[in-house]
């Protein structure tokens, strides 16, 4: 049997579903387990990148999985959206299998078979959720997200893991069954489906409150887009392990997130008539306010994961600003932030990680003088904080460039300060990271910590990290192709 | 499937073919006083297991006679209606005996260790044959056609339940006062209901349900009918547990014996739902007899409360069984809200959501079950760790569970959806709203337990964790397969929906009131 699209849509699937019983069946062998994940991480990501080709040569692969009742269906059709998510996804998760092997084991971590486990399992989430077709196929994928990534944050098992996890999951569950749930009900009340339609679903289709109401219950029901005030679950998912907190910043839950907002904007209202939409522009400002308070949140931040996760909400807003802004430019900037964001933000975790496997420090406070021992992680830092902040030549610095393009209506002009005010935050609360490793003296040579020169990190914790510092660079460059993929999405329909 | 059911029934004896109707009642209403008779506890669970397995063929059969001709009716005597007592079988009782006929048998077979741990050997074959006369009552009640005939049944299975709640008490002392409860109360419920009967009696001249609904048309204002309406609808209200009428429902579900508990959790008030709906909408007319407003001021708002208040007392429960039974009410308060609707799409939805929360939560009062036999649990604390020491049960419990939440790939979700939808055809975004607000009160109580199940340490004593009795295969084969069942009828709910869709056409034409 040879490779169609069709075929790739199932194995998008079948892979990481194989991967996870690969993963149960060597449970006892901890390199053939390890293996399962990376074998079905790399076969994963060939799969995408079939499946990107195709999309690319105009296929719009389909496959109709299920009917469920009151005319629901389960099915999906792969669009250029969606194939960046995947591909996104897929790469990432390969990078952050490499990591998770080095960390986990490096830091003797237990019940590893039920962590790699969830893994796969979420990842297969991430794959439906982008391959979707319609709403609701998005949303039951969305909910397996949620659970699968359930007991990775709470793995660490203690009284902070669950109360963590608590929040997490309550969080994500109550918006998306109370709010989300709702408003995809509503839209296939009103529309007779879900479906991704080039153009928009509900255009000109319902009134404007009502589209304000609709449009209210997907913003604040997509919780893991983290729009304020639906942030708090991301924070307190940082008890979770490093390789974890990569995962859900990074690789597949915010993501997810953002990319369902997206996807909303653009399939479901339709960019053209949510520039009519009352509530856009009210979500427009939530966003920018989001952008700017969880900036100046992270700069009181002293423990480095809880600034990273501030900092990701902030950075998530982008997206959801560019989401509500709506226009083509607009939209454009937020579907390039979700990959530039992610190999940045990626890059820092991953540091974050190496430096706790290495050193046991959680507290940026903790760090003055490390840059001479760890050059290359606090060298990949530097880069991924900069891509971040958007300076060129490094991935991030496209997405913001496009964001502020879009958003030169009078009306929206307001937004490009909030931009520029974020990028002025992330140079405060980014870069005296790096610069306190390399250029502050260190607190404990006078103290001769013990452990203080020998301790090293794990190398599979170091290589992964200056690998997606080097993908930042080379993703500036290969700007062209990715916005030639993705144009059609913005300016006339994408799907047909 | 149908073609299977079709060899099964050829090969059945014609007297069978042509009395099944009678003898899906008849036969465990025998076999009570027979089970009783046998003494001793294996024997009569024997006995009571191979008659329910014949009701189940009965049962069958009138599945496919109904499929054939739309609806059946078997004349006592061959009296013919209105003189005699007629049992009559359409696509909407139907559905109310499948449910029975099967979560009877299934009970009965999860039941066997539960009866010989907790009731003395002295009254096990009582109880099983108190279960019989239940059983046997709950389908009288949902087959016959003749409104008297509704009371003697719906006493016989309410006496027959007092005394199955009652036996709780060797183990809970509670279990005592909670039956008593339930007596006062039921009663109270059965009287009502037996006076609305003789208003209508004497309004009509006719006991005969099909022909009291031709008496009544025409008849205009009528105050007796009236009064004979607010009767039957209280005192069946208080027997489906509507809300504020519910308060004996925690109790007698919670204290009474874990068999009995599963059984009555998923047939008692849904075969009391039946028969409200059988009256309000088949033998009253609305917009004649009353006012259909009232569906809209009464009954609407007291289901909406039972869905929200009950749903938050259902999250201060310590008592597992009570959460159960509280979040029972809510759901209760579910289907009321779809018969307050008053539409097609409305009674349907309820129909549906009485069938898939028959299904889950009788599954999760057979996980409950099992836990409390293996562990001792009664409390949610008690759940600590069962995840990894009773997989399979835990996960039985948590499909159930997250059927009762309304999650997306289990049962409850469709019969949720419908609902919503149905509401927001009515226009009624307050209700959908309102179901909303309830299921995500749902996901914190159930979430509380799964918590408590997958997160917590198991309790260790000397630093081993506690072993627990082994799970009787007896026990956990019908738990695995509600639990089953709740996934197969979130893709495939065509037999359910089905009848309920049929049922409702029937009761209320395409539109509604």
């Amino acid at each position: 049997m040879s490779w169609t699209p069709e075929l790739g849509l199932i194995l998008l699937l079948a892979i990481p579903l194989g991967g996870s019983v690969g993963v149960l069946v060597f449970s006892r062998w901890a390199n053939l387990r390890e293996a399962a994940t990376l074998i079905s991480g790399a076969a994963l990501l060939a799969n995408v990148v079939m499946l990107v080709m195709a999309v690319d040569g105009g296929a719009r692969p389909a496959l109709d999985l299920m009917h469920v009742a009151g005319g629901l269906s389960l099915n999906f059709t792969l669009e250029p959206l969606g194939a960046v998510f995947a591909a996104l996804a897929s790469a990432l998760w390969l990078i952050n299998s490499l990591y998770s092997i080095g960390y986990m084991r490096g830091n003797h971590a237990k019940d590893q078979t039920r962590f790699y486990l969830s893994f796969t399992i979420a990842i297969a989430a991430a794959m439906g959720v982008a391959a979707a077709g319609n709403m609701f196929t998005l949303f039951v994928f969305y909910e397996i997200l949620t659970l699968s990534t359930y007991p990775l944050v709470t793995h660490n098992g203690d009284e902070k893991a669950r109360r963590g996890g608590r929040i997490y999951l309550s969080i994500l569950m109550a918006t998306s069954i109370g709010l989300f749930l709702p408003a995809v009900i509503a839209t296939h009340f009103i529309a007779g489906s879900t479906d991704f339609m080039p153009g928009g679903l509900l255009a000109d289709q319902v009134t404007p409150a009502l589209a304000s109401v609709l449009l209210l219950l997907y913003a604040f029901g997509i919780g893991k887009a983290a729009l304020m005030p639906v942030q708090n679950w991301l924070p307190n998912a940082m008890v979770a392990p490093t390789p974890v907190s990569a995962f859900l910043h990074a690789v597949a839950v915010v993501k997810a997130g953002v990319f369902t907002m997206l996807k909303m904007s653009v399939y479901i209202f339709g960019l053209d008539f949510m520039r009519t939409i009352p509530a856009a522009h009210w979500l427009a400002w939530v966003a920018a306010i989001s952008i700017v308070l969880a900036s100046l949140i992270a700069l009181s931040k002293d423990n480095f994961k809880e600034r990273l996760a501030y900092s990701t909400i902030s950075q998530l807003s982008y997206i959801t600003l560019g989401a509500m802004i709506a226009t083509p430019l607009a939209a454009l900037g937020a579907a390039l932030h979700i990959v530039m964001h992610a190999w940045g933000k990626i890059t820092l975790f991953m540091c974050a990680g190496a430096i706790y496997s290495a050193r046991h420090i959680t507290n940026v406070s903790g760090l003055k003088g490390l840059g001479k021992s760890m050059p290359w992680v606090f060298g990949a830092f530097l880069v991924g904080s900069l891509s971040i902040i958007g300076l060129p030549p490094l991935a991030g610095a496209w997405p913001k460039l496009l964001l502020m393009m879009g958003a030169t209506d009078p009306i929206n002009r307001v937004f490009i300060g909030a931009l520029i005010i974020s990028s002025l935050l992330n140079v405060a609360y980014l870069l005296p990271i790096p610069a306190r490793a390399f250029f502050a003296k260190a607190e404990n040579e006078a103290d001769g910590a013990p452990d203080a020169p020998a301790a090293k990190a794990p190398m599979l914790t170091v290589l992964p990290p200056v690998l997606t510092a080097i993908a930042t660079v080379a993703l500036f460059f290969l700007i062209g192709p990715i916005l030639d993929f993705l144009r059609p999405v913005f300016e006339s329909g994408g799907m047909s | 499937m149908n073609a299977v059911l079709d060899a099964f029934i050829a090969l059945l004896p014609a007297w069978t073919l042509a009395h099944a109707a009678p003898l899906l009642v008849v036969s465990p209403l025998l076999s009570g006083p027979i089970a009783l008779m046998l003494t001793r506890g294996k024997l009569a669970w024997a006995w009571a297991l191979l008659i329910s397995l014949a009701t189940l063929v009965f049962a069958l059969v009138l599945y496919s006679q109904v499929m054939d001709h739309g609806s059946v009716t078997y004349a006592f005597g061959d009296w013919a209606p209105p003189l005699g007592i007629t049992y009559h079988v359409d696509t909407l009782n139907l559905l109310v005996l499948l449910l029975v006929v099967f979560m009877g048998v299934l009970s009965l077979i999860y039941g066997l260790p539960s009866v010989l741990r907790e009731i003395a050997p002295a009254n096990q074959a009582a109880f099983f044959a108190a279960f019989m006369l239940c059983f046997a009552g709950l389908l009288g009640v949902a087959i016959t056609g003749d409104a008297f005939n509704v009371f003697v049944f719906l006493e016989i299975s309410s006496i027959s339940t007092y005394v199955l709640v009652a036996m709780g008490g060797g183990a809970d002392r509670r279990a005592l006062t909670s039956s008593f409860n339930y007596l006062i109360l039921g009663t109270i419920g059965a009287t009502f209901f037996v006076i609305g009967i003789g208003f209508l009696y004497m309004a009509t001249g006719t006991l005969n349900m099909a022909d009291i609904t031709v008496q009544l048309q025409g008849k205009g204002d009528d105050r007796v009918v009236r009064a004979a309406f607010a009767f039957i609808f209280i005192g069946l209200g208080l027997k489906t547990a509507m809300f504020p009428l519910h308060t004996w429902l925690p109790g007698a579900y919670a204290h009474s014996p874990t068999m009995a508990g599963v059984f009555l959790a998923s047939t008692a008030t849904k075969v009391a739902f039946y028969t409200m709906i059988r009256f309000m909408v088949g033998v009253f007319l609305p917009g004649s007899v009353f006012d259909s407003a009232i569906l809209l001021l009464v009954l609407a708002p007291m289901a909406v409360a039972a869905m929200l208040i009950c749903s938050v007392q259902a999250l201060y429960q310590a008592n597992l069984r009570k959460i159960l039974a509280y979040s029972s009410v809510a759901q209760l308060g579910y289907m009321l809200l779809g018969l307050s609707m008053g539409t097609a799409a409305g009674v349907s939805a309820g129909l549906l959501h009485m069938f898939n929360h028959a299904i889950l939560k009788g599954g999760l009062f057979m996980a409950v079950g099992i836990f409390a036999l293996s562990y001792g649990v009664r409390r949610v604390e008690d759940l600590r760790g069962l995840g990894k020491t009773m997989p399979l049960t835990a996960a039985g419990f948590t499909v159930c569970g997250l059927s009762l939440i309304g999650v997306p790939v289990t049962a409850g979700f469709v019969s949720k959806f419908y609902l919503v939808s149905a509401a927001l055809e009515r226009g009624w975004w307050w209700a959908a709203a309102a179901i909303l607000i309830s299921s995500v009160l749902a996901i914190f109580y159930v979430g509380r337990m799964l918590e408590m199940m997958y997160l917590q340490k198991a309790p260790q004593v000397d630093g081993k964790i506690a072993k627990g009795e082994p799970v009787s295969a007896l026990a956990l084969a019908p738990l695995l397969l509600l639990a089953a069942a709740n996934i197969w009828f979130m893709f495939d709910a065509s037999l359910p929906k089905g009848l309920a869709d049929a049922a409702a056409a029937a009761l209320l034409g395409g539109g509604g009131l």
